[in-house]
This record gives structure tokens, sequence and C-alpha cells, in this order.
């Protein structure tokens, strides 16, 4: 018997959806033997995850408050990596994003003391979202005109608007009145985004899920959106037809970090109301398998994204009602990474078994030819 | 040889092989004698290489069995294919470039286990290529060797693994007509000695000239197999096509118009920053095809490149129409209304993944009705593509099928009805029927022609001489990046410009063999 590896004809759009789901089952099962191994029944643990996820509205309503920067942080790395270009640093642009919305907060009113407060909320969001975009665009100018590798730069960049966010709240921003807590002092309440009213859930959703929408259409139906899919595809062949390289990786990042920009104001201007420690919890990073996840569809990266938020949320309730270390989740969502990269191959390709070769392959021998061999 | 006259080297009985919606041999019968050259001749997608990939242990058959001097075998990998003496010389070589011939001769085999000596192994490889007179130094390194020598590489290293029963895959496809030549007396050396030659071509001239024995595939399935001496190239055609063939296109004569492209004093680099063009100058005229001739690799690729802004120029003007397009963006270039056929469809013509649609708007995406402003008109490009399928001929389940899944000569026809879509003043093509079947071939000319007839400027680069005799109104020839001389192709003489691509100026007494190999 040998099994083969065959080429598809057309790629599966089964194994589209199957590959992140058996992905999925089989993170669960190895998320299991390792529950078991610290002595947890999986399946109670499971349970109490998903209830501790979807059981309610207070569960959901705080799945919906993760889901917001894993979706627009899984929107802007699913962009870029349809242009093959690999943004690992959503993370350091969400921060940067979280910090310009802050510094408006904090400090615009008292430059522009004629600014009307209605205005402040629109000008943190833009802000922050230029900030994110402009943090990204570092990486694609060394990678436009200098060739540097962008996996290496957005990666550490990262580090970089990380700390400085921290040298922020820790030091020079630190709220003198916070007893000592590491963050800024809260934002006047007119650079609050609104809620639902009885949960966490700010406009931000709203955002997350308009944001899907024009870049759904925006890929599928506009001239860029087809210079996006013919450089992704094949570089080469945009050179060719006269697409310049340099200049949409330049604006695949201002997009990309533009959106985790606007995670990072969710964040700031949504949840915390100020700049303070656990602004970068590693949404940036799970956006990364959100994208790959979501197959890099827009559609399928708000659903991913809903899904690792009630992973994350029900890793929490473990962590309360079990008292069980929350990184479970964080061991389920490496799992499912490793799974759906390693499932990706039958997007492509697709198993063949070949039972016995020699058995089936005799054919009834020509009359003519029978005694000669 | 010991064994029994009539025992064939070679037998292939009832080999089926079935790829996901194709069978590429069906029920396929195939011999091979001691001491014979036997050519396989068919179209591309006829199931040639099917079958000797089978023979090489490359693939499994899917049924069937293999008689190798009278014994079954199973051939499960190519390391049993070379253990019972059977070596496949690809069309893309396997050897490694920063080695020595020698180092080469020993890549993947198993033997020596520890110690290795190499001046032995040199040695050998040179009593071998004097015994074969494929001429190599056993010291040089890959990448120091031309393409005609890379190829005896190759061989040589089939014969240092004791291989009885040589399969070369299009082998004279790199070659100049001398090298034809030299490579034509190895393999009548080798079937001296009892060797099995298998031949794949698709070209007829030479099957005709090195076979004993010729079968002909045609869809999978075998058509005939014949004795050189009862048969004729057109009756050969007749069976690889299923229909009779026109040789010659027709080509009307044409009064040259206006200049259209004005080359230089061109100079430009290769990939490894060495000079690739030294000073080339030549123009093309409405209405005009110049043939490029040269093996490949001497600076062919550049030149494609600088004139459509894909690399840039060193020195020397590239002018279209009047408008100085040196160093040009692709863009600009496009926009002058130059086409370009490149050589590598799939890896730079086309996006293998993306749909016909996708495919045949890359030049005109920005333009009314394709586009209207940021937003693309999906309608429009659906009638658009549709509207080329049909004008093209282009044999394609739907304009939203990728393009990965068309036939070599659908891929090119589509690449071409994109580049003729832009009405081009100028076009470049680059080995345009390569690797193409007679029928596509025929096609893939005819729409050239057709486009002289129109009055665009066609610079026509290809390996294939007998194509550019045909096509092309004048013939220049590059030979490392210099042009060795430009003459018209209705006095133009085979053997003299063989010579050019060799290396030798017009005029200049032709090298000796020596010379050459040393130059």
């Amino acid at each position: 018997m040998r099994i083969r590896l065959e080429r598809r004809l057309k790629p599966s759009r089964a194994a589209g959806v199957l590959v992140p789901l058996i992905s999925l089952i089989l993170a669960l099962a190895f998320g299991g033997l390792i529950l078991l191994a610290t002595g947890a029944n999986p399946i109670v643990t499971y349970k109490a995850m998903a209830v501790g996820a979807f059981g309610g509205k207070y569960a959901i309503s705080e799945t919906l408050v993760k889901a917001i920067p894993l979706i627009l942080c899984g929107l802007g790395v699913a962009v870029a990596f349809r242009m093959r270009f690999w943004n690992i640093g959503a993370e350091g642009q969400l921060a940067m994003g979280g910090f310009a919305a802050a510094w408006v907060a904090l400090f615009l009113p008292g430059l522009l003391p004629n600014l009307p407060l209605k205005w402040l909320l629109p000008v943190m969001i833009v802000a922050g979202m230029l900030a994110g975009a402009l943090w990204g665009l570092i990486p694609a100018l060394l990678r436009a005109f200098v060739g540097v590798n962008e996996v290496i730069t957005t990666l550490m960049m990262n580090y970089i608007a990380i700390l400085w966010i921290e040298y922020l709240f820790y030091g020079p921003w630190r709220d003198p009145k916070g007893y000592g807590f590491p963050g800024t002092a809260p934002f006047p309440v007119e650079g609050w985004l609104p809620r639902y009213p009885g949960t966490r859930v700010h406009l931000g959703l709203v955002f997350a899920l308009v944001a899907a929408v024009v870049l759904w259409f925006v890929l599928t139906r506009t001239r860029w959106g087809y210079e996006v899919r013919v450089i992704g595809e094949n570089p080469r062949a945009a050179r060719y037809a006269g697409i310049s390289l340099w200049r949409n990786f330049l604006l695949v990042m201002l997009v990309s970090g533009g959106l985790a920009g606007l995670a990072g104001v969710g964040e700031v201007a949504g949840i915390s109301h100020r700049l303070q420690k656990g602004l970068t919890v590693g949404y940036g990073y799970t956006a990364i398998i959100v994208a790959w996840m979501g197959q890099l569809n827009p559609w399928g990266v708000v659903l991913v994204g809903i899904l690792l938020a009630g992973l994350l949320v029900g890793g929490d309730q473990i962590q309360i009602t079990m008292r069980l270390p929350a990184a479970v989740a964080l061991v389920l969502q490496g799992a499912i990474l490793f799974f759906m990269l390693g499932g990706v191959l039958f997007n492509q390709y697709r198993l063949r078994v070949d039972w016995g070769l020699r058995r089936r392959s005799i054919r009834p021998t020509l009359p003519a030819e029978g005694g000669e061999s | 040889m010991t064994e029994h006259p009539t025992t064939p080297a070679v037998r292939m009985i009832g080999i089926v092989k079935r790829f996901p919606g194709v069978v590429a041999n069906d029920h396929v019968d195939f011999e091979a004698l001691p001491g014979e050259v036997h050519s396989l001749l068919g179209e591309n997608g006829a199931g040639k290489s099917t079958l000797m990939n089978i023979l090489s242990g490359l693939y499994m058959p899917d049924e069937g069995e293999i008689h190798l001097f009278g014994k079954p075998v199973v051939l499960r990998s190519p390391r049993d294919a070379i253990a019972h003496g059977i070596g496949m010389v690809h069309q893309h070589f396997m050897l490694v470039e920063m080695h020595t011939v020698a180092e080469n001769m020993v890549l993947g085999l198993r033997k020596p286990r520890f110690i290795l000596n190499l001046r032995q192994i040199e040695r050998e490889v040179e009593q071998l290529s004097a015994q074969y007179g494929l001429h190599v130094d056993p010291r040089a390194r890959i990448w120091q060797l031309s393409v005609g020598e890379q190829q005896r590489v190759e061989i040589l290293k089939m014969l240092y693994r004791g291989a009885r029963i040589l399969i070369l895959d299009e082998p004279t496809a790199v070659l100049t007509p001398q090298e034809v030549e030299d490579l034509f007396a190895t393999l009548r050396k080798m079937t001296t000695e009892g060797k099995t030659v298998i031949f794949i071509s698709h070209k007829l001239e030479e099957v005709m000239v090195i076979s004993d024995r010729i079968t002909v595939l045609r869809g999978g399935k075998v058509v005939a197999t014949v004795n050189k001496a009862e048969t004729s190239p057109s009756e050969l055609a007749k069976m690889m096509v299923g229909r009779e063939v026109l040789f010659r296109v027709e080509k009307e004569e044409r009064q040259p118009g206006e200049v259209v492209l004005e080359v230089s004093g061109l100079c430009a680099k290769n990939d490894k920053g060495l000079p690739a063009l030294k000073n080339v100058s030549f123009t093309i005229r409405e209405g005009e095809i110049l043939g490029v001739a040269g093996v490949a690799g001497n600076g062919q690729r550049e030149l494609a490149e600088v004139l459509t802004g894909l690399r840039k120029a060193t020195a020397g003007t590239v002018t279209v129409l009047e408008c100085d397009v040196t160093n040009c963006s692709p863009r600009k270039i496009i926009g002058e209304k130059v086409g370009h056929v490149p050589e590598d469809r799939l890896g730079m013509g086309l996006v293998p993944n993306l749909p016909v649609s996708d495919n045949v708007i890359m030049k005109t995406y920005k333009e009314r009705p394709i586009s209207a402003g940021p937003f693309l008109n999906g309608g429009a490009i659906g009638r658009f593509a549709r509207r080329l399928v049909e004008q093209f001929n282009i044999a394609t389940p739907s304009v939203q099928t990728p393009v990965r899944l068309l036939s070599g000569g659908n891929l090119q026809k589509t690449l071409l009805a994109r580049e003729i879509s832009i009405s081009p003043r100028l076009m470049i093509a680059m080995h345009p029927t390569r690797g193409l079947d007679v029928g596509a071939t025929e096609a893939v000319r005819r729409l050239l022609l057709e486009q002289r007839k129109q009055g665009a400027a066609l610079l026509l680069i290809s390996e294939d001489l007998d194509e550019i005799l045909e096509l092309a109104d004048r013939i220049l020839v590059l030979y490392e990046g210099e042009v060795q001389g430009i003459v018209p192709a209705k006095d133009a003489d085979v053997a003299a410009i063989g010579l050019m691509m060799a290396g030798v100026k017009p005029g200049e007494p032709a090298a000796t063999e020596t010379e050459r190999r040393s130059a």
C-alpha cells in the first residue's frame, strides 16, 4: 500500500472550510491530551469554556469585545498577506494607534482650547489610524527601497512600539493620581467610544464590520483589488503588466497598519478609557491566526475573529471557574495554527491511497505475445 | 552484447497512467531494441514524457508491465531505474552549478561510501568522454560550461552510472546546429556498442535523421511504430496530428513602412551583473519581422527585458515611434503600445491561479470600459474575455477557469490575445511556439503574421531556426550579447547562421573544433 499526495485540479472549496474546521477539532483533541496530563477533564473543561464564551448575554458581549480588535487586526493582516507582504507587526501598529489616540485625548484639548469637544473622538480615530498606518509604512519603505525582509522589521518594530507606550504610562504620562498604577489619566468623556448599554461592546464593532464590507468590496470590485490579486499570485507578472510593486507595498501597509491602529483606538477609547498596561496582550499576533483561518477573506476573518475571541474569553472563564491556567486558550490557539498550516496543503493536494499496485495492474497478456517473456 | 539479438532492451506492455481528468497513457505498448535509436514522436501532451517518466521511475504506472531485457521489473524510483541501467536526460538539467563535472558524477550515488577519490573519478570521466566523443573537462565547474557542454555532462553522468538505456527528452532544443551534429555522432557511437537510445522529440527533421525506428503517440495512445526507411516526414506529421499539416504558413510580401523601433548602442547586464548586451543596434519597421537567432543565454532574454522596461539599460537608447523609452517603466512602455510575449508564460506572462478573465485584462484594466475610475466593471470584463476567447479560439470551459488548467497552446493563445488586444505597434515575442504542438504552433505563427500584416513591427526571439527562417524578414544573430550580423531572411543560409550562432563573424574562417571549445 502506498499513500501519495496528488495535486488537485482546482483548489477545493470544501477544503477551504474543512481544513480550518478539522484543524480546530485536532487542536481541541491535542489540547485535551494536555488537559488530561494536568489532571483536568477535557470535556468538562471545554464545556466550561464554551459556556464562558457564548452562554448568555454577558458571555457573548465579552466575546464580542475581544472580537473587535481581532477582526480589525485580522483584516489588516489579511489584506497585507494577500499581497504576500508578511506583516507580523499588527501588535505594534495597534499599540501606536492607541498611543496616538491617547495623545489626542490627553493633550489636544489643552493645545487647542477652541476645539469643540465633540470633535475629540473623530480626531482620536483619525490620529490612531494614521499612527498605525505610518508605523506599518516604515517596514514597507524598507522593503520597497532597500529590500529588507518585512517579517523581521514588522516583528522588531512591535517591540519598539510596545516598549514606547510602556515608557509613557510608566513614566512621563503616568497618572499622578493613579496610586502608582501603570496608566495615564483617564480620557475626557468626550473621548470615549459609545457603548451598547449594559455591556462593554463599543462602537468599534461597527467599525470592524464596516471595515470588512469595505475591504471585501475593494478587494473584489476595484482596480486596486485587482492589483493586489495579481501581485499576490504572481509578482513577476505584476511587474510585467506595469503594476508598481513598491507603490502597492506602501499602500497595502498603510491600509493594514491603519486597521490595526483603529483596533488600538478601540481598545483605549472603548474599553480602558486611558492608555494603560494591558493594551498589548497579543491581539496583533492572534490576528495572524485569524487571517489564515479566515482564508484571508474578510467574511472569514469576521467569523474566525468571533470564534477565537470566544476561545480567549472561555480561557479566562476556566481560570476563574476551574482554577486552570488561562494559557490553555493560548495552547489551543497555537495548536490551531499549527494544524492549519499543515492542513493548508490539502487545499492544493489530496491524498490518494494505492492498495498494492501489482495485484491490480496485470492485464490479460496479449495472446500473440504470450510465450515470449 | 550477450543478450539474444531479438530480446528487446525495453518492453512496456499495456501501460496506463491516469492523471486527474486525463489519461496520459492509454494502454501503450512500446519496445526498443539494443543498438537502436528509437524516437518517440508526438505533439505536446501526447504522453511521450509521461511514458518515459514511467520508464525512468519517476511515476508508477496505474496498469501495465515493464520488461527489461526480457525480465519483468517494477521501477519504484529513479534509483531503481538507474540500478536497472536506465538513464534519463531531462530537458532541465539536474546538475549542481557550483560543483565540478566529476563531483556531479557521484552525486546521489551510494558509492563511494566514505572516501571520495576525485582523481580516480576524473580519470574515469576522461576515459568515458574519449570513448563517446563527449568532450568536457572533468575539473570544470558546471556554471563555466555552455548549455551544450552541460548536456554532455548529463549524458556522461548516465553513462558513468552504467546506463544501457539512455532516454533523451528533447535534447536538441538548446543546441546549435553544430552541437546537434556532435550529439548525433555520440548517440550513433553508443548504439554501435549495443546501447539503446530513446529520443523524445516533436521535430520531424531530426527524428528522420537520427532514428532507426519511430513510435508515434497521439492523445496518449500509440498510433504506430514504423521503420525510418519506410516513412516520410509528411506521413509522420499526419500520424502526429491526425490530419494533413500545412508546413509553411503563408507569408505575403509586404513593403516595410516607417521605423517603429530603433535600438542604438544598447548595453545591459545580466542577473549576475556581467555584461549581457554589448553595443546592440538595430531597427525594425512597420510590417516587418526581425528574427533574433542565437543559442539560449546569449543575451536574448536581457534584450527582451530591456526593451519592455523590466531591466535597466546601462548604455544606449531605445526609441519607439520617435519616443525615447530608454529605462522607462513597464507601464509607460505598454502605453506606447508595445506588446510582449515573454519566454516564461506561466511565470511572467500569466497569473496561473487567476481566471482567464483576470488574465486577459492585465494590460487594459485601467481603461474604459474594463474599469471606470477606481472601479472594475465586471460585466464589461466578462464580455471582453468572452470575445477574446471566441476570436482567438481559446479552448476553455469558461472565462472563470484558472489559466493554470489550460493546455500549453491555449495558454499561449490567451497571452497573445491579450497582447494583441492593446493593438500593439511593436510586438516582442520570445519563444512564442516553444513547447507547443503542431496545431497551436501554426495558430500562433498565423497570429504573428497577422500582426505584421496590420503594420506592427515584430521582434521574434526564437531558438527554433526553422521558425525564424519561416517568419522573419531579416535575421539578427546574437552571440554573447553582441550582434554577429543581420541578414535578410530570403537569402539566408542555415549553415552560415549556425556558424554565427557559434561565434564566428560572417567572413571569418570557421573555427576548428578545439578552438571553439577553448573559447
